[in-house]
């Protein structure tokens, strides 16, 4: 390489007739070359690692089958489907199932009810776990340490089927919420029937069930900071918020970013299945999010073209916010996914 | 910290009298309040298991007068054995104890043996093969696609398959799965190479042995999501006979709730259904609370080693 770099340089300086074919002529020859390299040690790796290759053959097919041909099953976003008829539609309509759903209100709201559900859950819900995770990092005793844990983990591990039915009966009429209003002189509230209750409870089952789980990656994370920098700080006279300002939290940073941009690809796509089981028409001007209305429309009244043009706007606008995020975070503090 | 304390007496004590000069009042303050403030968290978050039990050993009058709270009012035990004797809940239970054995067994299978092949450093092509699977996380072919691709390309509706096929790779799992393989000791693999083994030899008799607790922390999840599932049964199934049992529940809740919506009031019904609703839960969800404290650690350990390559 270096060789033929020199003597390119030097026919360069000779004439310069003579150098652009000849400088063009190396590089033909050694893009070739390189061609053949790469032919080479394909086969030389298919020789060598072909045992290798072969666990990846049912991984890559179902990728194939389950991934990315749903993907490309994205298509009838722009044609004219039939149920029952071919699996990538009949014929092409353009944009016509996008300007469908741009011109309909209800798609507004509940777009924007999507939005606001995960922008709060953003702002509330992302922070909770890193408090806690602060939190315990100032306990003193590991046994309590512990107890805390395990049992703040526990209902992460419990079905949404599960969540939804304990939601249903803490916010019943004659649940545990309308018994401790109850004793403060309040009457019962029908928490599930009013819209304006909706939001709150959303918020709030979520992080009952995702605080503690979440915590683990930052407690990981604390364990990494060196002792020496908080012993350096108290020194100095640094107070524990100091400490915990200049210290903690920059230490953890790179883990709070790669976790916070995750969320914002995910912004879109709010805990679905939860809201699916929790909502009923009575409280749609607040609990109808954007998945649950494409799953009513799609798979129970069948118009799939339109779901699908809805799933499709939706993917796209997590992938930008993904995207985007990881190159902001990149830019600016330097920590990011890839 | 601790052997430097034990190990070294006098600078033990330079340091605690370096830190405890910092131990002020506020600082007291401050740990009772944050005691005090995680024991509240952690009563409030198993409040609800409380009340669960509670509920399903009380009378319906209990509930229903809202009398029912951290201990069970009108004790009775007849609800357990209405839903023990209803031969649906034991079909779908079977099922579900089915979907979640075959299902992780399947993704187990596919995870290992990809994240290993991605795992290894001078594979060609390497790195095409894990962004194939790294932009599956970031975009996806949507519920509709998938429901299509099911029903009607693959034609698994009401089949096993549906439950157990369409999740069977987290990439998430595999990336956890592929940088334990990477830390794998190069020599130890080295070895074999020389004693004769191919990679078939060197991955089942050397690297799946040594690999059992990363492979039952995936197994684990990919179980206890099995567990959980019910919105591809939702999708996939008509037939009830082969629902697993948090589609049984998932219905229930929702016959339960649904009349409550109709009605606008408690009635009787409702209630009855609020106290199967608590047993059937307590049913469906103990394997999981009975199994959880003995694997916690190993649910946390897939986390971390997770963490280790983001």
């Amino acid at each position: 390489m270096a060789q033929q770099n020199e003597a390119v340089g030097l026919v360069t300086a000779e004439a310069g007739s003579v150098s652009s074919r000849a400088a063009g002529g190396a590089g033909f020859d050694h893009r070739q070359e390189q061609r053949l390299r790469n032919k080479h040690t394909w086969r030389h790796a298919l020789r060598r690692d072909w045992r290798i290759y072969t666990f990846m053959v049912v991984p890559v097919i179902f990728l194939l089958v389950f991934r990315y041909a749903p993907m490309f099953g994205n298509i009838i976003a722009f044609r004219r489907f039939r149920p029952g008829g071919s699996p990538i539609g009949e014929s092409w309509v353009g944009l016509h199932y996008f300007e469908m759903f741009i011109h309909n209100a209800q798609f507004w709201s509940v777009f924007w009810n999507t939005v606001i559900l995960g922008g709060l859950w953003l702002i509330i819900g992302f922070p909770l776990p890193i408090i806690l995770a602060l939190l315990l990092n100032e306990v003193r005793s590991r046994k309590f340490k512990r107890t805390v844990q395990t049992l703040t983990y526990l209902p992460h591990f419990l079905s949404i089927v599960i969540v939804a039915g304990i939601v249903f009966q803490l916010t019943a009429v004659n649940g545990s919420i309308n018994q401790l209003l109850g004793f403060f002189g309040i009457d019962a509230i029908p928490f599930m029937q009013d819209p304006a209750y909706f939001r709150a409870i959303y918020i709030v089952s979520e992080a009952w069930q995702t605080v503690g789980w979440g915590t683990i990656l930052y407690l990981a994370a604390l364990t990494t900071i060196d002792e020496q920098l908080y012993e350096a700080a108290r020194i100095d006279g640094a107070n524990r918020w100091k400490q915990t300002w200049h210290i903690t939290l920059p230490g953890i940073r790179p883990t709070i970013m790669v976790l916070l941009i995750l969320n914002i690809g995910s912004f879109m796509a709010v805990g679905f299945e939860k809201v699916l089981l929790l909502q009923n028409p009575l409280i749609y001007s607040t609990g109808d999010v954007i998945t649950t209305y494409l799953f009513r429309v799609g798979v129970q009244s069948g118009q799939y073209s339109y779901a699908t043009a809805i799933g499709l706007f939706e993917a796209v606008i997590g992938l930008v916010l993904v995207l985007s995020a990881n190159f902001t975070s990149r830019r600016l503090v330097g920590s990011s996914l890839w | 910290m601790v052997t430097d304390f034990d190990a070294a007496p006098d600078i033990a004590g330079v340091r605690s009298s370096l830190t405890q000069v910092k131990d002020t009042t506020g600082t007291k303050v401050f740990r009772a309040l944050n005691t005090v403030f995680l024991t509240l968290l952690t009563l409030v978050t198993i409040y609800p298991f409380v009340n669960l039990v509670a509920k399903s050993f009380s009378s319906e009058g209990a509930i229903a007068a809202a009398k029912v709270n951290l201990w069970p009012v009108g004790f009775n035990t007849t609800t357990f054995t209405a839903v023990i004797s209803d031969s649906m809940f034991w079909i779908n239970y079977k099922n579900t104890v089915v979907y979640t054995v075959v299902g992780t067994l399947i993704a187990m299978a596919i995870t290992t043996t990809f994240a290993y092949a991605i795992s290894r450093p001078n594979l060609r092509g390497r790195g095409f093969f894990v962004g194939l699977a790294v932009f599956t996380m970031f975009f996806g072919g949507g519920l509709i696609p998938n429901y299509i691709l099911v029903t009607q390309w693959l034609g698994m509706r009401n089949t096993i398959w549906a439950m157990v096929l369409p999740g069977a790779l987290s990439v998430f799992n595999l990336l956890v799965m592929k940088s334990f393989f990477e830390n794998f000791p190069a020599e130890l693999e080295e070895a074999a190479a020389i004693d004769g083994l191919s990679s078939y030899g060197i991955f089942f008799k050397i690297v799946v042995p040594l690999s059992k607790a990363v492979m039952a922390t995936m197994t684990l999840f990919y179980a206890v999501g099995l567990w959980n599932s019910w919105f591809g049964a939702f999708l996939y199934l008509d037939d009830k006979t082969k629902f697993p049992v948090m589609m049984y529940l998932r219905n229930l809740i929702a016959a339960a709730t649904g009349s409550q919506d109709v009605t606008g009031s408690a009635t009787d019904a409702v209630q009855i259904g609020a106290n199967i609703q608590s047993v059937t839960m307590l049913l469906t969800v103990l394997p999981i609370i009975c199994v959880y404290p003995f694997v916690q650690k190993y649910f946390v350990s897939g986390v971390m080693l997770g963490s280790v390559k983001g």
